[in-house]
């Protein structure tokens, strides 16, 4: 593995009720999140295909174990998002060579489909740093349920020569929507949008 | 006495592999199960809470248990343990309090013989406050190699008629542990401190 991995923190949520409304079955979401070194910490480099093949590596990790923590096969996922954190010594280019070259490929292998893009969020920051990671349904990026976020944090992550590479997967949407536009019963899932 | 209703539940998992130093052969995991309940005397002053105690049990194992699963399914593999509650700004750090008893209990109930004083940590709080659960060995609170502690907390909770209970255990010593003090291979283990 190119990634050097210091290590993994999964989170999952479950939602039982809202306002003291039962949400049944309840609401479930999960984030897996690796605390990688970054190889071009402190300097300018063009090359950045390295980043881009430990981006390969994670999409297949960090979904197996968002999946695995859900307890759920990879094509009942619903909802899907990541996002990066960059320590203080790097770019924020490096966040996206995470997670927009290659890294999409190996989550949709481990999902089954996924014609939707994957939303994505990216900031540099330090330790403890908020990370937002945008959620959308895999098959129809217009599904309005499932229009979501998952923040998680790790106090020690990422330290200045790190980056926090975050996957979240749902097997679900919101936990009472009804906002209305289209629901998941109307996908046609071939475009990626409806 | 009011019953106990389960607004959400929160697992967190961290695998860490190292910190700078060797990567360790054997990557210490630490788990933290965090659930977010209504407190029923919010708002109020109440005298009598404590029966309150013996609701919050189940409660308890159930949380415990997942965190057995969460690092591997044998209780053997525990070897620190933690708890904690945050208490939403409509109620009382007393009401904090109600979760020693429930808590410790059903930690040592799934963990067995555990000896060593749970080691815990309480605060009002809001939404998103952060809480560092303090970690101890399970059958001697001297090993030092095992004092340590989990930041935990959850975006959204507590709100203010809520409280968020917290149990934390962890499978080993601080990953790169070398500052000498009592170690776990010389517990006595009679006395739950030595």
């Amino acid at each position: 593995m190119k990634a050097k991995i210091r290590k993994i923190i999964t989170f999952i949520e479950e939602t039982r009720t809202e306002m003291g409304k039962s949400v049944n079955p309840p609401t479930r979401r999960a984030a897996a999140a690796a605390v990688i070194e970054n190889p071009f910490a402190g300097k300018y480099v063009e090359d950045l295909s390295e980043l881009m093949e430990i981006g390969e590596e994670l999409g297949t990790l960090l979904t197996e174990r968002a999946v695995a923590a859900l307890g759920i096969q990879g094509p009942a996922a619903e909802s899907y998002g990541k996002a990066a954190a960059v320590g203080e010594n790097g770019e924020l280019e490096h966040a996206a060579a995470i997670l927009h070259p290659k890294l999409g490929t190996p989550v949709r292998k481990v999902l089954g489909k996924g014609a939707a893009l994957i939303p994505s969020s990216k900031k540099r920051g330090g330790p403890g740093v908020t990370l937002d990671i945008p959620l959308g349904h895999k098959d129809a990026a217009f599904v309005r349920s499932h229009f979501d976020g998952m923040e998680i944090r790790v106090n020690d992550a990422p330290r200045a020569n790190e980056i926090l590479v975050a996957i979240a997967v749902t097997d679900s949407g919101r936990p009472l929507p009804r906002v209305g536009g289209l629901t998941k019963d109307q996908i046609k899932g071939e475009d990626g949008l409806r | 006495m009011p019953e106990v209703h389960v607004r959400k539940r929160v697992t967190i998992v961290e695998e860490i592999f190292h910190e700078g130093g060797p990567t360790a052969e054997k990557p210490l995991r630490r788990a933290a199960a965090l659930i977010v309940i209504h407190n029923p005397f919010a708002g109020k002053y109440v005298p009598e809470i404590a029966s309150f105690m013996e609701d919050l049990k189940p409660l308890g194992l159930e949380m415990a248990k997942s965190l057995v699963v969460a690092l591997g399914g044998d209780p053997k593999f525990i070897e620190g343990y933690g708890k904690g509650a945050i208490v939403g700004q409509a109620g009382e750090l007393e009401h904090g309090a109600l979760w020693h008893v429930p808590g410790g209990y059903a930690m040592r109930e799934i963990l067995g013989d555990a000896k060593a004083i749970v080691a815990s940590t309480k605060k009002v709080g809001t939404l998103g406050t952060r809480l560092d659960v303090p970690i101890t060995h399970i059958n001697a609170s001297y090993v030092r190699s095992h004092f340590d502690a989990m930041e935990v907390g959850i975006a959204d909770a507590p709100r203010a008629d809520e409280i968020l209970l917290v149990l934390a255990m962890t499978t080993g010593p601080r990953i790169h542990a070398r500052v000498g003090g009592l170690k776990a291979s010389e517990i006595k283990g009679e006395d739950g401190l030595r």
